[in-house]
């Protein structure tokens, strides 16, 4: 999963050096329930710090600001452990690059597509998506007591630019012909399940039977999933 | 599970007679509910060996008294699973409470949270400066669910890191003491405590009539007997999972000890009630002989 969020939006001060003026980024790999449980901590508070500091070992720490009925505010600090990434394994967290898809189509209203992805699960571990270029999109699944599909019509291809040709296998293809994948169906409802609010644009690319790639774009923050097809 | 369900039991429950058989090791607790119909649980209970320990808040060096809501809100930041936390005297009066993290090891994996409260969220704050102790968060977080309910502030005095710690709460029917061992300082390099003034409580003589009307008069007037009847049990369970409410007598008892078979460090026992009704109503029935007195001396 790959998600990207402005500094702008989300923090009044920002102060931030990286590892050398023309690396200014910083890699920290940490537990991403410590950080959850840390902003839990913060739902009701006036105000959150987040610092980088190193006493014993390098730690994110977080200070929120609580309000409290006396005269000073109460104040609740955590400090997540993390690790420092080692600049030359920078490159394999690098933004994936959009892949050479087959198909690309904007995804129905992930409400629906969430309600029917969760009856699913319970009769399927995988369930396989296929889209075409006219706009079609069908959700199966098959046991051998049943199988079941989802239509979903005139929902869109997103038009992606062409760059040096690279998408001209999208282009060639038959509008009707479908493209497929199988993934295992609960980190399909995984993803469907975290979406909060209804984002802007919502769409996936398919690689036949090798990747699922979702682009979710909210207003400021970008999330791209990748959910590898199943053998 | 007799008491499990409390609106059920406010809609049809009338009175309920709490007895002690202690021949028959049993506690008899009758509920008389609307309808003539009377619901009667038998118990079994087995006495566990008994450690008179003597603690003394007065002797502590140390304490403070809040609000149970205020120090409520300040455990909800931990997290669940934490085992021990460090509550701690701080500059300006500051009182904190810190995860504790046990191996050194775990330092670099471990979330750590602490927080601050100001002198004025407290009632009273009497604290040796830079003083601190570590003791059991999850026997904490219960004695606070029950202040909360009771709405009552809970005064928690301690003394240097391995001595108890004593948290209690008051109301004018009742008092309530939870001990809880406290981690000796890791620098420190001394044994833990001799625990002090423990000692067995002498059999007790068998001269309690089963008898429930004297016994409820007994109740009625707080003033309570100290006959149990059976010999005394063998060692004690690791655990004692429940407090034993509706015991009258105050006993307390510390967690450490040169006792062999002794409890494991960290665990606490039991939740003491007193009865600090005083003892001015009719006279008791003459077959109750009190053999300890109250130590606090309500009368």
């Amino acid at each position: 999963m790959w998600c990207e969020l402005c500094q702008g939006n989300f923090f009044d001060e920002f102060q931030m050096e990286g590892v050398a003026a023309d690396h200014n980024e910083i890699y920290l790999e940490l537990t991403p329930e410590n950080l959850s449980r840390a902003l839990k901590t913060a739902q009701s508070a006036k105000a959150v710090k987040i610092k980088l500091t190193n006493k014993h070992c390098p730690c994110l720490k977080v200070s929120v600001e609580l309000p409290s009925l006396s005269s000073s505010s109460r104040i609740v600090t955590h400090d997540i452990p993390v690790r420092v990434i080692p600049r030359r394994l920078w490159n394999d967290f690098r933004e994936p690059s959009v892949p050479d898809f087959d198909v690309s189509i904007y995804l129905p209203a992930l409400k629906t597509m969430k309600s029917v992805v969760e009856r699913m699960k319970n009769l399927s571990h995988s369930i396989v998506i296929e889209a075409n270029l006219n706009g079609e999109m069908n959700l199966k699944i098959e046991t051998d007591l049943v199988s079941v599909t989802t239509h979903f019509k005139n929902l869109g291809n997103p038009p992606w630019a062409s760059e040096d040709g690279c998408q001209s296998s999208a282009q060639d293809r038959d509008l009707e012909s479908m493209v497929e994948a199988r993934i295992d169906i609960k980190k399909l409802q995984q993803l469907l399940a975290g979406q909060q609010v209804n984002p802007t644009k919502a769409l996936c690319n398919i690689i036949s039977k090798r990747i699922v790639h979702f682009i979710l774009l909210h207003e400021d923050v970008s999330l791209q999933y990748f959910i590898p097809a199943l053998a | 599970g007799v008491f499990r369900s409390l609106p059920a039991l406010e809609k049809t429950v009338e009175r309920c007679l709490v007895l002690l058989r202690p021949r028959a090791s049993r506690l008899v607790v009758q509920l008389h509910c609307k309808y003539g119909i009377t619901r009667t649980h038998n118990l079994a209970f087995q006495e566990c060996e008994r450690l008179q320990a003597v603690f003394d808040t007065q002797r502590c060096a140390s304490s403070l008294c809040a609000p149970a809501r205020v120090l409520a809100e300040a455990v909800v930041h931990f997290p669940q699973t934490l085992a021990e936390v460090t509550l701690g005297a701080g500059p300006g009066g500051r009182i904190s409470l810190r995860s504790y993290v046990e191996d050194e090891a775990d330092l670099g994996k471990a979330m750590v949270t602490e927080l601050w409260l100001a002198p004025d969220e407290f009632q009273a704050v009497a604290v040796v400066p830079d003083s601190r102790i570590t003791f059991c968060l999850k026997e904490f977080r219960g004695i606070l669910t029950f202040a909360e309910a009771s709405n009552l502030p809970l005064t928690i005095h301690y003394d240097a890191p391995g001595r108890p710690a004593i948290f209690t709460l008051e109301d004018p029917l009742m008092e309530a003491h939870l001990v809880l061992a406290t981690l000796l300082d890791p620098e420190s390099s001394s044994q833990p405590p001799a625990a002090n003034g423990i000692s067995h409580a002498p059999a007790p003589s068998d001269d309690f009539a089963d008898d429930l009307e004297s016994y409820m008069v007994a109740m009625e007037t707080g003033s309570y007997g100290e006959d149990w009847g059976a010999p005394p049990s063998p060692t004690f369970p690791l655990r004692t999972p429940r407090p034993i409410e509706s015991d009258p007598q105050e006993e307390e008892e510390e967690e450490e000890g040169a006792v062999p078979g002794t409890p494991p460090h960290k665990k606490f026992r039991s939740l003491f009630f007193g009865s600090v009704m005083t003892s001015g109503g009719p006279s008791p029935a003459p077959s109750q002989e009190v053999l300890a007195e109250d130590s606090d001396g309500e009368c």
